[in-house]
């Protein structure tokens, strides 16, 4: 992407910025000095973040920093020992996995979990599970509504599938897609659960640069077509340089320094997180 | 899709076509006075443990939680089923009609000590559920050894006592010796039609959203809790669906004895339809079919080796885990079936030169 | 005369309650260790309880050489279920190894029955002298009470100090923690893992004589319901921890023994068990676990 095509990034209330043109919109997440402590360990200190209604977020920084943590914490794996976290400005407080995922945040894992036994297609029907409902009764007695939904989800599953262009594996079973298959699979899984904000947890590990660049694409896209907020960790510089709007560092599960990304690439704190001080001689 | 689709249809259309078959063919064979006393004997037990094993396999196989207490739940159903049907003798003439009503109570009430017992039960997770879930059988059976019903000959009228035997009537629930006094009113066709009312069930419930939801929270339950399928409500859905069934086979069961006792539903008897669905595949609800009638009628053939019996069991079961769960045991099997299609492949390319 | 009972109760209830925590420790370890629970740890105790059946019977040999025979048996059987059905499984679904575990349960019970015959057969008591007779006679605590509780107190601290102190106890509390990294510190896994089998089996025939000597009815199916509630005693105290299964056994034992004669005898294993489930329900870790996060 070139600096033309950029978002301007502009101030939001405080010590944070969004897209320009999120300004007037309702923050899809907000964390406000989340932490967390494992037996006395703080793996996330004061995490502040607020991410655009429609902006794709960058969470970066050294193994171990706590940046699955974080995802952790919004998606209420973990629950948080501290702070807050709104989501389209409603607490999620004593929320568990699934509330989250109803009020629009859906995720990918970094050690992939997907349905392995089962296809492609009744993987995505799953995530598709909130979106398109029928009673167990009418599963069991194959009332018209059982038919009339399955037909639905059927054609959206497909229509989901074919972001990635994977249509034709549906039929497959997902334990036996190749790896990047795999990644792709899990985020269109997220995807059907409709939600506001896309959490995708190293999508482009394992792939090659050119499974990177298509990724890269089809992030943007999926943005695009869905009008939703992806916040992504992930280890490929030149995907986060390159896609990402905002930029936040974490190291040692606090926020070193956030940013566009021609702000975090000339950030010296940054720089010596990532390299280690320079010792002289 | 299509393909996807046809080849489960397909599936379940032979598992259809297999009990109906099989069905007619001993109908039969019984019209025609071809099947021998201790045959016949066999008919409803067999349709029995069928629905035991394919009701197990859905809590087993389809929702991934071992239970170990399969067995309680068709104590309750045989227990309230037994009594259901000495209380409507005089009303009821009808003894299919009766039947049915015993079964679906039956049902009902082991339906409801699954939800008792679910609801706490399944936030465990794994090997503590399994252990749990054998206490609630153990708990079920004691409790009712400790029940005493006794009926007026003449009015009706119920008594009730716990651990109290000391009741007016004749005792038609009597502690540890059990209901007594049940006129045998089970039916092959009966079995049959509660075997094919299960396998609608599973089947269907397998297939739909929510058969869908169970299987994601089987293979990977963080994954599945976040895309919103909810764990307590799926888990609890197979266990209860599951101990209903149970609960309507016990009642059948029940109703094919004149006197039906709490130690015929023991620890062993959950063992024993565990048996049947892994040896059927986990999962597999044909299978469990045909394991469930295999293992009923082979060791009635084989009386001069019932000592063996449960010890056979015991290694196949052993056997077949190894079998299917070994990673060494996987690769022998892998290097065998590369060696076997290497030697057909040879051959192909031997007739095929020979054929140039 | 109410007093006199309530004690006597108290102390049927941690002799029994000794024998639980005795078997919960081959359970916890086991389970700390290989994370799976060896369902037919009871049945090694009834085996065990043959062993020493014989020996004393059939070749009239002393009581402690008996003890001995058994553990011995018992070690290798222990060792040998591990190897041939235990460890191609240790990377299996847990379903998987819990269902191997029940069939080897079965197996045991039904060789037993096979050899010994399903008839009960008379266990003489490994121990001999003269019990404890206290209040004017009025309360007599049995000898083999004594042993029992004596025996229990010796196996907890050698337990504890071996798991402290020795090299072989800090690998096995290494890989307990993580297979993977013990491993790569250079500890061999296997042989921890066969280790733990054989002190769990070697501990299961000490209770198994101590368990007839008290309860003298031995049966191929004597093990299996002191084997459960075992296994929950080690839940209750918090599976993996040796403290919480000697807390958790003798609390087992004193719920059952009261339960039995305050409320109901037929009642007795309803009440243990429900208790479990409550527990469960409150701190589902036990009394003194601890909690593990799965990795996500």
């Amino acid at each position: 992407m070139s600096e033309k095509q950029r978002t301007t990034m502009v101030p939001y209330p405080s010590h944070a910025i969004v897209p320009e043109r999120d300004v007037h919109k309702k923050p899809v997440l907000e964390a406000r000095h989340l932490g967390v402590e494992f037996g006395g360990l703080k793996a996330v200190d004061d995490f502040n973040l607020i991410i655009g209604a429609t902006e794709i977020a960058g969470l970066i920084g050294p193994n171990g920093a706590g940046k699955t943590t974080i995802f952790n914490l919004i998606t209420k794996v973990y629950q948080p020992t501290m702070g807050t976290i709104l989501v389209d400005g409603r607490d999620t407080a004593g929320l568990n996995t699934i509330q989250v995922n109803r009020l629009g945040i859906a995720r990918t894992f970094q050690n992939i979990r997907l349905f392995d036994k089962l296809s492609v297609e009744d993987n995505v029907k799953i995530g598709l599970h909130n979106q398109m409902r029928y009673g167990a009764a009418t599963g069991v007695l194959r009332l018209p509504g059982y038919w009339k939904q399955e037909k639905k989800m059927h054609e959206k599953a497909l229509d989901l599938l074919s972001i990635f262009d994977m249509q034709d594996l549906a039929d497959h079973e997902a334990g036996s897609l190749p790896y990047g298959a795999q990644r792709r699979l899990e985020i269109v899984r997220a995807l059907a659960t409709n939600p506001k904000l896309l959490l995708l947890d190293e999508p482009a590990a394992g792939m090659n640069p050119a499974e990177t660049a298509e990724l890269m694409e089809n992030i943007v896209k999926i943005r695009d077509t869905f009008q939703i907020a992806i916040m992504l960790i992930e280890h490929d510089m030149k995907l986060v340089m390159g896609i990402c709007e905002g930029i936040a560092v974490l190291n040692y599960g606090r926020i070193i320094a956030k940013g566009t990304p021609s702000e975090i690439q000339n950030n010296p704190t940054v720089v010596e997180a990532y390299l280690g001080k320079k010792k002289e001689g | 899709m299509k393909k996807k689709n046809n080849k489960t249809f397909i599936s379940n259309l032979i598992t259809y076509a297999m009990v109906i078959i099989a069905f007619v063919v001993i109908s039969i064979m019984q019209e025609q006075k071809l099947l021998s006393y201790s045959a016949k004997q066999l008919l409803v037990p067999v349709c029995v443990w069928i629905v035991m094993a394919v009701s197990l396999n859905l809590t087993v196989g389809i929702s991934g939680e071992l239970s170990l207490g399969h067995a309680g739940f068709m104590c309750v159903g045989a227990f309230v089923g037994a009594v259901l049907t000495i209380i409507t003798k005089k009303t009821i003439d009808n003894e299919a009609l009766r039947l049915i009503i015993a079964m679906v109570v039956g049902g009902v009430a082991a339906g409801l000590t699954g939800v008792i017992v679910g609801v706490p039960v399944l936030r465990l997770r794994g090997d503590y559920l399994a252990i749990v879930t054998l206490a609630f059988g153990e708990i079920i059976r004691n409790v009712l050894n400790l029940v005493y019903v006794g009926m007026d000959q003449e009015t009706g009228a119920l008594a009730f006592g716990f651990n109290n035997p000391n009741l007016p009537g004749k005792l038609i629930v009597n502690g540890p010796q059990g209901v007594q006094g049940i006129t045998r009113i089970s039916t092959f066709t009966m079995g049959f039609v509660l075997i094919i009312f299960a396998l609608i069930v599973v089947l269907n419930m397998t297939n739909s959203r929510a058969g869908r939801a169970m299987m994601a929270l089987r293979d990977n339950r963080i994954a599945a809790e976040s895309v919103g399928i909810s764990a307590t409500k799926y888990k609890l859905m197979a266990f209860v669906t599951s101990a209903v069934l149970a609960g309507m086979a016990g009642a059948l069961y029940a109703m094919n004895y004149s006197t039906v006792t709490g130690a015929k539903f023991k620890f062993d008897t959950s063992i024993l339809v565990l048996v049947f669905v892994v040896l059927g595949g986990i999962g597999n609800i044909r299978g469990s079919i045909i394991a469930a009638t295999v293992l009923t009628i082979l060791p009635e053939m084989l009386r001069e080796f019932s000592d063996y019996r449960m010890l056979i069991y015991a290694i196949v079961l052993i056997m077949v885990m190894l079998a299917t769960n070994s990673p060494a045991f996987k690769q022998w099997l892998d290097i065998a079936k590369e060696k076997i299609t290497g030697l057909f492949a040879k051959k192909k390319e031997k007739g095929d030169t020979a054929n140039e | 005369m109410i007093r006199v009972s309530f004690l006597s109760n108290l102390i049927n209830g941690i002799s029994l309650g000794s024998v639980y925590a005795i078997i919960a420790l081959g359970y916890t370890m086991v389970y700390g260790i290989a994370k799976m629970l060896n369902f037919a740890h009871g049945d090694v105790i009834m085996i065990g309880a043959y062993i020493s059946f014989c020996v004393t019977q059939y070749l009239g040999l002393p009581a402690w050489v008996s003890v001995l025979a058994s553990m011995l048996v018992c070690t290798l059987l222990g060792m040998t279920i591990e190897r041939l059905a235990y460890k191609p499984l240790r990377s299996a679904p847990s379903l998987a190894v819990l269902i191997t575990a029940i069939g080897m349960s079965y197996f045991l019970q039904n060789i037993a029955q096979l050899i010994w015959s399903a008839n009960p057969k008379s266990f003489t008591s490994v121990v001999a002298f003269e019990p404890l007779r206290l209040f004017g006679g009025k309360l007599i605590v049995t000898d083999e009470a004594i042993v029992t509780v004596l025996t229990c107190v010796v196996i907890m601290i050698c337990l504890t100090l071996f798991t402290e102190k020795t090299k072989m106890g800090k690998a096995m509390r290494a890989v307990s923690e993580d297979k993977g990294a013990a491993q790569l510190m250079g500890i061999n896994v296997n042989m921890t893992i066969s280790v733990t089998f054989a002190i769990g089996s070697a501990l299961a025939a000490i209770a198994g004589v101590l368990l007839c000597s008290s309860y003298p009815a031995l049966m191929p199916t004597t093990g299996s319901m002191p084997g459960i509630k075992a296994f929950t005693a080690a839940v209750f105290g918090g599976i993996g921890s040796i403290p919480g299964a000697m807390l958790g056994g003798i609390l087992l034992g004193i719920i059952e023994i009261f339960g039995k004669s305050y409320i109901s005898t037929e009642l007795g294993d309803a009440i243990v068990f429900a208790i479990l489930i409550l527990l469960l329900l409150v701190k589902p870790t036990g009394l003194l676990g601890k909690k593990v996060n799965e990795k996500v």
